[in-house]
């Protein structure tokens, strides 16, 4: 590849030979064990999530339909803290359409890779484009040197949609059944979660500023108006200031769109991104090595 | 059983599949400008901290009046936010503010919120 933006990039597929070193039997085994990781930790966060949804208030059906459909673990956790702090509907959808707006960019790295797969496969895909799969897939494909849609599926379906799913339905039923959650600290879980996962994403100055600026910005606006008032205010105004923070003292890691970003938003525990062999060409959702990160 | 939220995860689904599907199936549409990226990255970590800071400081009574909170969740909270950082062990995290918060509420250290 010479082109060095993973974005602007020609969507030329890879050909053998420009980046793959690897058998594709001896990738896929790599990519399975990958998998298995990556399934393990899906587990015990869509139980987490099945748990969280539960003492919102979700029903099976209704929890369950999210892993299906919306199929987002960080979106699905927010969802829970929307939908449990009263938020109006159209406030859930625009904060979801934030929140997973960084799924544009793994589509757009994976498109040169997957360009010669039938449309309707390529739809069905895109509906399984997670940090997970962008980044196991990703890093499968460039073992390889080219596309390997079986190996889409396996980082797809075997690592994060079937185990995510199961333990959804496994963590809302059990919930169902605990009597008192809060007198076992299982209401501590959801807000724990949701700072856990957004030390994951503070990948820059930027990032911790947003965080600090966000929370901050929720408690006072949830004190004056209503918490799900609160969270909005927050969500919106602390990217805002953190945009603020110059991009030269930003110490910026994981671009978005990148699989060390993808890294960061998978299911905290696994580690996705793959080593980086010195020599090796920047390819498609690599961070550019000059610090220009690389976006339109 | 209530089927309620099922619309709701179908309009998420309808904001979000765009999203993945737009670079996939019609390449070159997927540009937007960088600023708008900028501001994306950063959502993430506000919309999680809000939702968390909010969730323990905030307690609405019966009639939904807001109130600020302070409570032994703030140090289960802090918790699971240094081992995380510490530890990049987000389950681990986990397991020890549940502990916290089980054991303080236990012993009468800790009363549960309202």
């Amino acid at each position: 590849m010479s082109d060095p933006d993973p974005i602007q990039m020609d969507p030329a597929a890879p050909t053998a030979g420009e980046a793959g070193t690897e058998s594709l039997a001896a990738s896929r085994r790599r990519l399975l064990m990958e998998a298995l990781g990556i399934a393990v930790s899906a587990v015990g966060f869509g139980f987490v999530y099945g748990l969280s949804a539960r003492q919102a208030g979700f029903s099976p059906i209704e929890a369950v339909a999210m892993s299906t459909i919306v199929f987002a673990g960080a979106a699905q956790f927010a969802a829970v803290g929307y939908v449990a702090s009263g938020l109006p509907w159209p406030g859930v959808v625009l904060l979801t359409a934030l929140l997973n707006a960084r799924h544009l960019l793994y589509s757009a790295a994976l498109a040169p890779w997957l360009r010669d797969v039938p449309f309707w496969r390529r739809a069905v895909m895109a509906h399984l484009l997670t940090d997970e799969a962008f980044a196991l897939s990703v890093g499968h494909f460039r073992r390889v040197g080219r596309t390997d849609e079986r190996g889409y599926w396996i980082a797809a379906i075997a690592s994060t949609f079937i185990p995510w799913n199961l333990a959804t339905l496994a963590g809302v039923l059990l919930g169902a059944q605990i009597p008192d959650p809060a007198r076992f600290g299982i209401d501590i879980i959801f807000p724990a979660a949701m700072i856990g996962l957004a030390v994951g994403l503070v990948t820059g100055r930027r990032e911790l500023v947003a965080a600090i600026v966000g929370a901050g910005v929720g408690v006072v606006v949830a004190l004056v108006t209503s918490p799900s008032i609160g969270i909005v205010a927050g969500g919106i105004v602390g990217p805002a200031v953190g945009l603020l923070v110059p991009a030269a003292i930003a110490h910026e890691v994981a671009p978005l769109g990148t699989p060390a970003s993808a890294d960061r938003y998978a299911m905290p525990g696994t580690r996705l991104a793959q080593p980086k062999e010195p020599g090796e060409p920047v390819d498609a959702g690599d961070p550019p090595d000059d610090g220009d990160r690389g976006l339109p | 059983m209530s089927t309620d939220l099922i619309l709701l995860a179908v309009l998420m689904f309808a904001v979000t599949y765009p999203t993945r599907a737009v670079g996939l199936l019609t390449p070159g549409m997927q540009r937007l400008p960088r600023r708008a990226f900028d501001y994306l990255q950063l959502v993430g970590p506000a919309v999680l901290s809000a939702i968390a800071a909010v969730n323990v400081m905030v307690v609405t009574d019966d009639a939904g009046t807001p109130s600020f909170h302070v409570g032994i969740e703030w140090l289960a909270v802090l918790v699971c936010l240094g081992i995380t950082a510490w530890r990049k062990n987000l389950l681990l995290g986990l397991i020890a503010a549940v502990a916290l918060v089980a054991v303080a509420r236990a012993t009468g250290l800790a009363a549960i919120p309202a």
